[in-house]
């Protein structure tokens, strides 16, 4: 167990350090000086000395590799060269709108997922070909066009939305419903997928031969069998939260990482970029992580192997 | 896998039992299921619109009529007009060319790259596969959109170069099933058996394993094509890819953004083409997926 648990770690670890390497390696790969690189459009005097020195132009690339990782370990992110401040305190002025945003389209997916799931699976033909039917739509759609079909119906037909901005909770639902649809769609088929397989246990027919109603057998008994495939889903989930925020913030004019984030694109201010991706790279890996190591602990099973 | 012992059942009926052909698997089942049917009649006629716009409708998606603008749909305008009095239904149409394509395109990019990279990693010693199962990882660690949004940073804006952001993102994907399927298909028994008639090691690539690492493509593409026609729109949505006036469907629908207010239908249309285009390409994916699987055995 213990050993699983290290192995995991350590493949993480891996996995981060190549990702930050990757990019310092993209950065070099470009054509001409790094200074210009980094700079972009930009300059102003003192500009590209300060970019020297951060990086250590003058110095080998092993030493500009080393410097880039203990710096990276140190939380430094670098400095926004358009903003003129550190990523760091440009991001962290910005997080909290995205964190209300994801938090609240990822317990929306959940809720969503665990309703259709618990309602359809194994339950004759017609549910489960609509549920299934909703799930293709809503995963096939793109993010923002279901932002817009939102923005029609529910702020400009019937004025219960506000159409934009970050202030109060109404300004969050019709963003966070965006986001967690097509999320929900996902985890729905994942988990009636996942609930039907444990609804074919013998656990099933014993609990059902003590008389338990079906709906407290699914919901008390079988739900928590269903949960499990969609946990090592946390990773993925997080991830596409965060990438689907950039075009939902977009959308509905909301301040966060993600506008951050397009503003540094469309300006080419790559130490932000730089530092988003491999924030959103280090989330990503750390809570897979965390799950699988949690998975050894839930279920037993996996030890024996 | 019916038979416990699917090898040697080949051997006795002298063909092969499983999926098989296309042609094969289409004379076990007589009929098509009516929603491939109809994903196969649309993505056909989205061909044609790519093919031959100017036979679908006679308007110009670039001429704006301004005394025309938002006109809601009617017999003259199928889906209304834009707020400059551009045709919506034109619009759509030509947009196909581009939001298909530069889709395809994407796909294409993550085929090729993880295609030579699984191959390698499925036939290769752990020091082949384990650096190629590293790359993999890495990409998969990014957020997908992210990851093109820093390509775009790289490489700048403009089609080609989501199309390769895109691509880039999808690289693991194919690489992935790419590397599993080509270690199934290299411990397969018609493998062994034609290693053990003395064929050459190029003769038992070429000939044997490629075709049938190649057999699990189609499904993959089809199935990811889709994937990527959403990339792709959301970036062109962002601003990042083909410029207005170009009537492609992720840039319709930002340019519809600021008359939502007042007009639907430049924004419901180009949305509905991208997700109809989605789900008939998962579809048919998912069917291939269920019938054509190819031999591993």
């Amino acid at each position: 167990m213990l050993k699983k648990i290290i192995v995991r770690l350590l493949s993480s670890l891996l996995v981060l350090w190549l990702a930050a390497s990757a990019t310092f390696a993209a950065i070099h790969a470009l054509p001409g000086r790094i200074e210009d690189v980094l700079a972009g459009d930009l300059s102003y005097p003192g500009l590209r000395e300060a970019i020297a020195a951060q990086w250590g132009l003058d110095h080998s690339l092993g030493w500009q590799y080393s410097h880039f990782l203990v710096r990276l370990l140190h939380g430094d992110l670098g400095t926004s060269y358009v903003m003129q401040q550190p990523v760091t305190e440009v991001l962290g002025s910005q997080v909290w709108p995205t964190v209300q945003l994801a938090v609240a389209a990822g317990l929306l997916a959940f809720a969503v997922a665990i309703t259709v799931a618990t309602l359809t699976a194994g339950r004759g033909a017609w549910s489960i070909r609509i549920a299934s039917v909703l799930e293709l739509a809503f995963t096939s759609t793109p993010v923002f066009w279901l932002g817009m079909l939102l923005l029609i119906l529910l702020s400009f037909q019937w004025r219960l939305f506000p159409v934009s901005g970050a202030a109060g909770w109404r300004s969050l639902v019709l963003p966070a419903v965006t986001l967690a649809l097509p999320t929900a769609g996902v985890l729905s088929q994942v988990m009636r997928e996942a609930l039907e397989q444990a609804l074919d246990q013998p656990f099933v027919t014993t609990i059902r031969a003590r008389g338990v109603g079906e709906l407290a057998l699914r919901v008390r008994h079988v739900l928590r069998h269903a949960l499990l495939p969609v946990v090592t889903l946390g990773g993925w989930l997080i991830g596409s939260l965060l990438g689907g925020a950039v075009i939902t913030e977009k959308m509905f004019g909301r301040p966060g990482i993600g506008t951050v984030t397009l503003n540094a694109v469309m300006s080419q201010d790559l130490p932000v970029v730089l530092a988003v991706v491999l924030l959103a790279a280090f989330i990503h890996v750390a809570i897979s992580t965390l799950l699988d190591v949690a998975y050894l602990f839930i279920d037993p099973r996996l030890n024996t192997r | 896998m019916s038979s416990s012992n699917p090898a040697r059942r080949e051997l006795v009926l002298g063909r092969d039992t499983q999926a098989g052909t296309p042609v094969q698997a289409a004379r076990r089942r007589k009929f098509w299921p009516p929603g491939v049917i109809a994903s196969v009649v649309f993505l056909a006629l989205l061909v044609f619109a790519l093919v031959l716009p100017q036979w679908v409708t006679h308007y110009d998606p670039l001429v704006s009529v301004v005394t025309q603008s938002l006109q809601p749909p009617d017999a003259a305008h199928w889906f209304g007009t834009d707020r400059i009095g551009r045709d919506v239904f034109a619009r759509v149409i030509y947009g196909a060319r581009y939001s298909l394509l530069i889709g395809l395109a994407s796909m294409l990019v993550s085929l090729a790259i993880g295609l030579v990279f699984g191959i390698a990693a499925g036939l290769g010693n752990r020091w082949v596969d384990e650096p190629a199962s590293r790359v993999f990882d890495v990409l998969s660690a990014f957020p997908s959109i992210l990851l093109s949004l820093f390509v775009v940073t790289f490489l700048g804006q403009g089609i080609i170069n989501i199309a390769i952001a895109v691509g880039i993102a999808g690289i693991p994907k194919f690489g992935r099933v790419v590397r599993s399927r080509t270690q199934l298909v290299r411990r397969a028994n018609y493998v062994t058996h034609a290693v053990t008639c003395g064929l050459s090691r190029r003769q038992v690539f070429f000939r044997h394993l490629l075709p049938n690492v190649l057999s699990a493509v189609p499904v993959i593409a089809t199935i990811d094509i889709g994937a990527a026609i959403i990339a792709v729109s959301g970036l062109s949505f962002l601003g990042l890819g083909p410029q207005p006036p170009t009537p492609e469907w992720g840039v319709m629908l930002a340019e519809s953004r600021d008359v939502l207010r007042v007009a639907w239908w430049p924004s419901v249309f180009p949305g509905l083409a991208i997700t109809l285009t989605v789900i008939a390409f998962s579809v048919l994916g998912k069917y291939l997926q269920r019938n054509f699987e190819g031999r591993t055995q």
